[in-house]
C-alpha cells in the first residue's frame, strides 16, 4: 500500500431498501476518499443518504434487509464484501461511529463506566479493573471532570454536552484510525456544539485519526473539514477541499444551502433565500438532474440529461479531481450566477440578470410535495 | 430509596385497611345468609340464635364489630373460625399455602421460561413462518380456559384415566417434603395448565417489546462497538425489553395465589383456592374473607415487590 493510499476509499456505493412502496434508492452511486488524520465534511438534507453511505460504512445497513453493491475500501480491504464476523473486528476498533442524539444513543440502564468498559474488552484482552482505568483516562481525555467518580454514574445523570463527550469516549476507546461522526452537535446548544467541535480537532490532532463529519449545517464542516462533498438525492453532486468550496460553489443546490444560513456581518436587510420544495422521493426520483424540480436556473432539458460528476472546467494545479460538480449549466453561466448571488441579488434577479429563461412552469410547480422519504435508522 | 420503600410499605398497609372495610360491608352488611342461623343447625331456637350472636359478637354495633375485626387482625393476625369446622381461619389458610405456593411458582417458572424464548426467537424472527406458527399457537392459548386445558391434559396423559399412561391424575398431590420426587411428577400437568395462558401473554408481550427496543438508538451503538448480535439482543434488547414483565409477573403470580381455584379444582390439589371453592358452597364466610384477605395481601405485597424492583432495574426511576 502507497502511503497516498487514501484511509477510505468509497467507490460507486448503492444503497436499496426494497419497501412495500418500492426501492428506496437511498444511496445512489457515491464515490469519496478519506486521507489518514483528514477530516470530510459530507453535507446534505435529511434524506439525502449521508447517513445511510456512513452506516453501510460500519454494516449496519445489513440487518434492515438492504441491497448494497459498490466497494468500500478500509486500507484495502473492501468492508462489503467482508463477513458479518470480520466486520465486526473492524466496528468500533478501527473504525468508530458516534451518533446525533447522545442521550438516546446510550443504553439508559447501563453506567457510563460499563458501556465504555464493554466497548474496550470487545477488542482488547483485558481483565475488567485495566478496561476500567482505561474508561476513567478516556473520560478525563474528552474533558469530563472527575471522571473516577461520573464513570459510576449512569447516562440520565450527564448533560447533553457529556454525553456526548462520553460517546467520544467509546468511540475513542480502541484508538480507531477513522471516526465517522453523524451529526455530533445537531442535538446540542450552540455553546456546546462549539465545545464538541473543538473537542474532535483536538483529539484529531493528538490521535492522528481521520473524520467523516456528516452534517446539514455548513458551519460545521466551515470549522472542521479539509474536504466537503455536498450530497442531494443519494447522489455526491459536489466536491472541493473546503477553501475551494467556499470559495467558489458551484452547484445550485450548494448556493442554496449557503444562502440559507444567516451571517453575522451580512447586512439586516439581505433576506435569507430558503430553497424551495422539499427533498424529494427516493423510490421515484425525478428524471434528469434530481434537483431540476427544485432549481431556480432549471432549464427544459435538464429533465431528460442525468448529470455526472465532473471536475470544474479549468484544470488547476493541485489536479482535475480537486473540484468536481455535476451540473448541467455552462461554466461560465454558473461563474456570473454565484457572482450575481455573493452581491446578494436574489436567485430570480441572478438569472435575468444573467440572461437564463424562466424554468419550464410545469416543472417549477411540479416540485414533490414531501416526498416519501423513508426515515432509515437503526 | 429507603424513604421510597417506607413510603411505599405504609401506603401497602392503607390500602389493606381499605380492603377490609370493603370485605367488612361485603360480608356483614350486605345481606347474606344470617350466620347466627346456619350455625344454629336444626336448634333454631331465638334463645339460641340471640347466644350465638352474642358470641360471634353479632348483637354489637356495626363500627364496634369493624374495630373488633380490624383489632383482631392486625394484633393477633386471627381470621376467625370456620363456621363450618370451628377451625382457626388462619391455620387453614397456612396448611394449604404449601400447595398453592407449589403450583404457582413452579408455574410461574415454566411460563417465565417458555415466554421468553419464544418471545425473543420470534422477535428475532418476526414476520418468518417460525414467529406466525408460535404466536398462532400463542392465541389458542390464551383463548383456551384453564379447567378445559386440564381436563385435556387428565384426558390424555393421566396415569389413570388417560389414553396414554405419563403422569399421576387428579387427585395425587403430596407435599414436597413428604414426597419429592412424586410430589414433582404430580405438578407437572398442573403446572403446564397454569403456565400454559400466561406463557402465551408473556411471549407476545416480550417479542413486541423487544421488536420495539430493538429499534433504539443505543441498540445502533452496541452494534456500533462491535459487539456480538446475540450480545447486543440478549444483553442490550433484553435488558430493557424485559421490564414490562416485570411489571406484570409480580401482579400475575399474586392474582394466581389467591384465585386459582380452576386448576386446584380441576387437579384436585389441596390449596388456597379449592379451600375458598369449598367454603363458598357452605357458606363458611370467615374462611371466605380471609381466603381473600389473603389474596389482596399478595396482590398489595406484590406491586410493592415489583416498584421496588423498578427502580432497581431502571435507574431513571431512582431518582425521580
Amino acid at each position: 500500500m502507497s502511503a497516498s493510499e487514501p484511509l477510505l476509499r468509497v467507490e460507486d456505493l448503492r444503497v436499496e431498501f426494497p419497501t412495500e412502496d418500492g426501492i428506496v434508492h437511498a444511496v445512489d452511486g457515491v464515490s469519496y476518499e478519506v486521507q489518514r488524520a483528514r477530516t470530510l465534511g459530507i453535507v446534505g438534507e435529511s434524506g439525502s443518504g449521508k447517513t445511510v453511505s456512513s452506516l453501510t460504512t460500519l454494516g449496519l445497513t445489513r440487518t434492515q434487509g438492504a441491497r448494497i453493491s459498490g466497494r468500500i475500501l478500509f486500507e484495502g480491504k473492501d468492508l462489503v464484501a467482508l463477513s458479518e464476523a470480520e466486520l465486526r473486528t473492524i466496528r468500533g476498533n478501527e473504525i468508530a461511529m458516534i451518533f446525533q442524539d447522545p442521550l438516546s444513543s446510550l443504553h439508559p440502564f447501563f453506567k457510563v463506566g460499563a458501556q465504555l468498559i464493554e466497548a474496550v474488552r470487545v477488542h482488547q484482552d483485558v481483565s475488567k479493573d485495566v478496561a476500567r482505568r482505561r474508561a476513567v483516562e478516556l473520560l478525563g481525555l474528552v474533558g469530563i471532570p472527575d471522571p473516577s467518580r461520573r464513570v459510576d454514574e449512569y447516562p440520565h445523570e450527564f448533560s447533553g454536552g457529556m454525553r456526548q463527550r462520553a460517546m467520544i469516549a467509546m468511540a475513542l476507546s480502541n484508538e480507531p484510525k477513522l471516526l465517522i461522526a453523524d451529526e455530533p452537535t445537531t442535538a446540542l446548544d450552540v455553546t456546546v456544539q462549539a465545545q464538541i467541535l473543538a473537542l474532535l480537532e483536538r483529539l484529531q490532532q493528538e490521535l492522528g485519526m481521520a473524520i467523516v463529519m456528516i452534517t446539514h449545517d455548513l458551519g460545521v464542516v466551515a470549522e472542521m473539514a479539509d474536504d466537503i462533498a455536498v450530497m442531494y438525492a443519494g447522489r455526491i453532486i459536489e466536491n472541493a477541499s473546503a477553501e475551494t468550496l467556499f470559495a467558489g460553489p458551484e452547484h445550485p443546490y450548494t448556493w442554496g444551502l449557503l444562502k440559507s444560513i444567516p451571517t453575522l456581518t451580512g447586512s439586516r436587510s439581505q433576506p435569507l433565500v430558503p430553497i424551495s420544495g422539499s427533498p424529494p422521493s427516493l423510490i421515484n426520483p425525478p428524471p434528469g438532474c434530481h434537483f431540476h424540480p427544485r432549481c431556480p436556473y432549471s432549464q427544459p432539458d435538464h429533465a431528460r440529461i442525468d448529470p455526472q460528476l465532473r471536475p470544474v472546467s479549468e484544470a488547476s494545479s493541485e489536479g482535475a479531481s480537486s473540484h468536481q460538480v455535476a451540473c448541467l449549466l455552462e461554466p461560465s453561466v454558473r461563474k456570473r450566477l454565484w457572482a450575481e448571488l455573493s452581491e446578494g441579488k436574489t436567485p430570480e434577479q441572478a438569472r435575468v440578470d444573467v440572461g437564463l429563461p424562466a424554468p419550464p412552469e410545469a416543472l417549477a410547480s411540479a416540485a414533490d410535495p414531501v416526498g416519501d422519504v423513508p426515515e432509515v435508522g437503526l | 430509596m429507603t424513604r421510597y420503600i417506607i413510603r411505599r410499605l405504609l401506603w401497602g398497609v392503607v390500602l389493606l385497611v381499605l380492603v377490609l372495610a370493603l370485605l367488612f360491608v361485603i360480608f356483614r352488611i350486605l345481606p347474606t345468609a344470617d350466620p347466627a342461623k346456619l350455625r344454629a343447625g336444626r336448634l333454631q331456637s331465638p334463645k339460641i340464635i340471640a347466644e350465638i350472636r352474642h358470641d360471634l359478637g353479632l348483637d354489637k354495633s356495626l363500627p364496634a364489630q369493624f374495630w373488633i375485626y380490624i383489632k383482631g387482625i392486625f394484633l393477633h393476625f386471627n381470621l376467625g373460625y370456620s363456621y363450618y369446622s370451628n377451625a382457626p381461619v388462619k391455620e387453614l389458610i397456612f396448611n394449604r399455602l404449601p400447595a398453592t405456593l407449589s403450583l404457582v411458582l413452579g408455574g410461574a417458572i415454566i411460563w417465565l421460561f417458555a415466554g421468553l424464548s419464544v418471545g425473543i426467537i420470534s422477535a428475532r424472527r418476526a414476520g418468518s413462518k417460525l414467529d406466525r406458527a408460535s404466536m398462532g399457537t400463542a392465541l389458542v392459548l390464551v383463548s383456551a380456559p384453564e379447567y378445559w386445558l386440564g381436563l385435556l391434559m387428565l384426558f390424555f396423559f393421566a396415569s389413570d384415566i388417560g389414553k396414554i399412561h405419563v403422569f399421576p391424575g387428579a387427585g395425587s398431590y403430596v407435599g414436597l417434603t413428604a414426597e419429592p420426587a412424586k410430589w414433582f411428577t404430580s405438578m407437572v400437568m398442573p403446572w403446564l395448565v397454569v403456565a400454559a395462558g400466561t406463557a402465551a401473554i408473556y411471549a407476545r408481550l416480550i417479542r413486541g417489546s423487544l421488536i420495539e427496543t430493538m429499534g433504539e438508538d443505543y441498540i445502533r451503538t452496541a452494534r456500533a462497538k462491535g459487539l456480538s448480535e446475540r450480545r447486543v439482543v440478549l444483553r442490550h434488547g433484553l435488558r430493557s425489553a424485559i421490564n414490562p414483565i416485570v411489571t406484570v409477573l409480580g401482579v400475575d403470580i399474586a392474582v394466581l395465589l389467591g384465585s386459582s381455584v380452576l386448576v386446584e379444582t380441576v387437579f384436585d390439589i389441596p390449596g388456597i383456592g379449592r379451600l375458598n371453592y369449598v367454603a363458598i358452597t357452605h357458606s363458611d364466610f370467615p374462611i371466605v374473607q380471609g381466603t381473600v384477605l389473603f389474596a389482596a395481601m399478595f396482590v398489595i405485597l406484590a406491586n410493592i415487590i415489583v416498584d421496588i424492583a423498578y427502580a432497581y432495574l431502571d435507574p431513571r426511576v431512582r431518582y425521580s
